[in-house]
């Protein structure tokens, strides 16, 4: 049993039309994924934007209405709305892309930090002032920081305040949405390291959302990879980057560019190689409507949306 | 011989804050040649936007000293209707945010449309309709017909970014500014729009100035490299010089703290603090000193300038020679390195 199991999740937004405001139709965000996470280990979801990798950590934690499918956490059913939610509320929690707006400006940091204790633990509140400024720490911001409102920190902290906030409660599985695509590269390695450290430490488990191909093969053990709402590969980082199957993530890796500027003719070559191959390719990859076919296994990791046999 | 198309001289753009003036480009000298790419990289707040508006003329409010010229003609503090038709023709600018260049009521096949008439009125209508749609066309619009009709809000980021490349090099600008332009793309996305640019430079003999941040965009594309911090040039050279050997401390210092794909570091570089806010800037010694506060105070030069290396290379100060990180300092010891 994997420690997070995601079975066949769908979550299809309706879109409304006509005076009526009748559901015309579906925006089929998430259609079917499924995949397993290991305890303590990074899985990464990759995919260009609006391919749905924000829709599935949303279900996840339920900031989205799952359409079919089901969730399951340490062996029990989390999709089953309501029930045993509060348990597994403290477990999961997630962290947003953006610092600026993702946190209360009106609220200061020792408010944002002691929100989800609140919730769930009843502290004093000299216990609470202890366990935020230990929390700080833990983040590295000095415990006088508490008094200050959201504005008066950079962007690296700000984010920090916010993963101070998320592991408050010590949870065991963090959704991490585009965390460092809005900071500036110091303070996203700064991040990264961080997540790094207090993964070793609290034995946390990461859902690691981006579309920066670069820090997902620095941070992930696993990676899917995500096209209008299904998968179309799943594997280790290497399997991904060394040995891609499928025409999309052969091509998505051939686009990153190579930081050895020696390489350049060759890489363009190669991305013409793959772009040939890509086009040619397609019917055969995708259905009539453009999507990707369920995964079959290649090795006991490896999983490729391979074309029907028809 | 590199025939010189941009060369700014001694460039000083200072912004006004609370009655006092403060330098965000600092005493910058650089050439951009014909048919090359010059990339300028550096953490945000460095003053690389400061810089591209400086040579776009596009400040409103900031005090401007010394020379830019664009092919021989001084441009730096000419009146604007002169700077107007420079612009848009001879030089392009593609922005960070592209809803700052676009105009939210106009449909988009009006506004290239505009950019064009601007500089060329001998097209007709249905000629100049056609040039709009090969140029939606050639940046990868789909539907470009379609897209001519709608409006900026109703287009994703990637298809306004394309929109406002479209703009930029709509009449073949011999001078292309690029301000991060690929930065909040995807990667295949990012892959398409690096190809139209360089077919610019191919095709037009065109100089480019590619501003950004993520050093593979800088190792594919640039033919040399102009590294800023706080608001000088630190290091210049071409791009095979300073992948292989970056000198500069804060040169080291980003190369170390990103990630990357063909990478395989375990623990990246973290620069310590941040870029310091414009009034707070040390405008003697070594500005990046304080982000490396584990180098001897008496390393440090009192006023570093930039000195030629090698041919073409140059590094501001000569700190470099001495310079460690902590990591490698601390493996030494251990290794009973002296
Ligand atoms: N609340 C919503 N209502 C309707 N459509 C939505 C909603 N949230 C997301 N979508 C649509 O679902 C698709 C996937 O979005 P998202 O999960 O945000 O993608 P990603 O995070 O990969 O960029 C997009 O087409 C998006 O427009
Ligand atoms: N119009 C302005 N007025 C005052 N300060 C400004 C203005 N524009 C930029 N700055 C300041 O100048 C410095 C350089 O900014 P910028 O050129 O935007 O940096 P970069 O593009 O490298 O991120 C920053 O400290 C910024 O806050
Ligand atoms: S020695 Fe020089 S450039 Fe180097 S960090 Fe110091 S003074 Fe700066
Ligand atoms: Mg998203
Ligand atoms: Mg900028």
């Amino acid at each position: 049993m994997g420690f997070l199991e995601v079975k066949d999740l769908k979550v299809h937004f309706p879109i409304k039309g006509g005076i009526f405001g009748r559901t015309v139709d579906h925006v089929k965000a998430v259609d079917g994924v499924s995949f397993t996470l290991e305890k303590g280990k990074t899985y990464g979801l990759v995919g260009e934007s609006g391919s749905g990798k924000s829709t599935t950590g949303r279900a996840i934690i339920g900031l989205n209405k799952i359409t079919s499918g089901n969730v399951t956490f340490e062996g029990n059913d989390i999709t089953a709305n309501n029930r045993s939610r509060a348990s597994f509320r403290k477990d999961i929690q997630m962290i947003f892309q953006d610092p600026y707006s993702s946190l209360n400006p009106k609220k200061r940091v020792i408010d944002l930090v002691a929100e989800p204790l609140r919730n769930f633990e009843k502290l004093s509140r000299k216990e609470e002032r202890i366990r935020v400024q230990e929390l700080l720490e833990l983040v590295g911001l000095s415990p006088e920081s508490i008094l200050k409102y959201p504005h008066e920190f950079s962007g690296g902290q700000r984010q920090r305040i916010g993963i101070a906030r998320a592991v408050a409660l010590k949870p065991k599985l963090i959704i991490a949405d585009e965390p460092v695509s809005a900071l500036d590269v110091s303070v996203q390695a700064q991040v990264l390291n961080f997540m790094q450290e207090i993964q070793n430490e609290l034995d946390l488990t990461y859902l690691f959302i981006s579309h920066d191909l670069g820090v997902i093969k620095h941070m992930c053990d696993h990676i899917g990879i995500m096209y209008k709402g299904r998968f179309v590969e799943e594997g280790t980082a290497n399997e991904i980057f060394e040995s891609p199957q499928h025409i999309y993530t052969k091509r998505l890796v051939a686009a990153i560019p190579e930081i050895d500027p020696h390489k350049r003719e060759e890489l363009k070559k190669f991305r013409l190689e793959v772009n040939t191959e890509y086009e040619q390719a397609y019917n055969d990859y995708f259905d009539e409507e453009g999507l990707a076919y369920g995964l079959k296994p290649i090795s006991d990791t490896h999983l490729v949306a391979l074309p029907e046999k028809g | 011989m590199a025939e010189k198309l941009l060369e700014i001289k001694n460039l000083k753009t200072s912004f006004r804050i609370r009655d006092e003036y403060h330098a965000a480009v600092d005493d910058v000298t650089l050439t951009v040649n014909k048919n090359e790419v010059l990339a300028i990289v550096g953490e945000s707040g460095c003053g690389k936007s400061a810089l591209a508006f400086s040579i776009m003329g596009l400040h409103t409010r900031a005090k401007i000293e010394g020379n830019i010229l664009f092919k021989g003609e001084d441009i730096a503090n000419v009146a604007p209707s002169k700077l107007n038709k420079l612009r848009g023709k001879n030089m392009g600018m593609i922005f960070q945010d592209p809803l700052t260049a676009l105009n939210p009521l106009m449909k988009i096949g009006d506004q290239i449309g505009e950019a064009i008439l601007l500089h060329n009125n001998t097209l007709s209508k249905s000629q100049r309709r056609e040039k709009v749609v090969n140029l939606l066309q050639k940046v990868g619009i789909p539907r470009p017909e379609h897209v001519f009709e709608q409006y900026p809000h109703e287009l994703s980021g990637g298809m306004r970014q394309r929109v406002v490349i479209a703009t930029a090099i709509a009449n073949e600008p011999e001078l292309l500014i690029a301000d991060e332009p690929t930065t909040a793309l995807d990667v295949t996305i990012q892959s398409q729009i690096l190809d139209l640019i360089k077919d610019l430079k191919d095709d037009m003999d065109s100089g480019i100035v590619l501003i950004t941040h993520d050093l593979g965009v800088v190792a594919e594309m640039a033919d040399r490299v102009a590294v800023m911090y706080a608001g000088q040039i630190v290091e210049v050279g071409d791009v095979l010089t300073l992948f292989e050997e970056p000198l500069h401390p804060y040169t080291r210092s980003l190369f170390n703290s990103i990630p990357n794909a063909h990478g395989t570091q375990d623990k990246l570089h973290v620069i310590q603090g941040i870029v310091p806010a414009l009034q707070n800037l040390p405008r003697s010694g070594c500005r990046f000193a304080p982000r490396i506060p584990w180098i001897d105070e008496a390393a440090h030069e009192e006023q570093p300038i930039l000195h030629e290396v090698k041919p073409g290379h140059f590094v501001r100060c000569t700190c470099y020679k001495h310079f460690k990180f902590p990591e490698e300092t601390k493996e030494e010891q251990h290794h009973g390195v002296s």
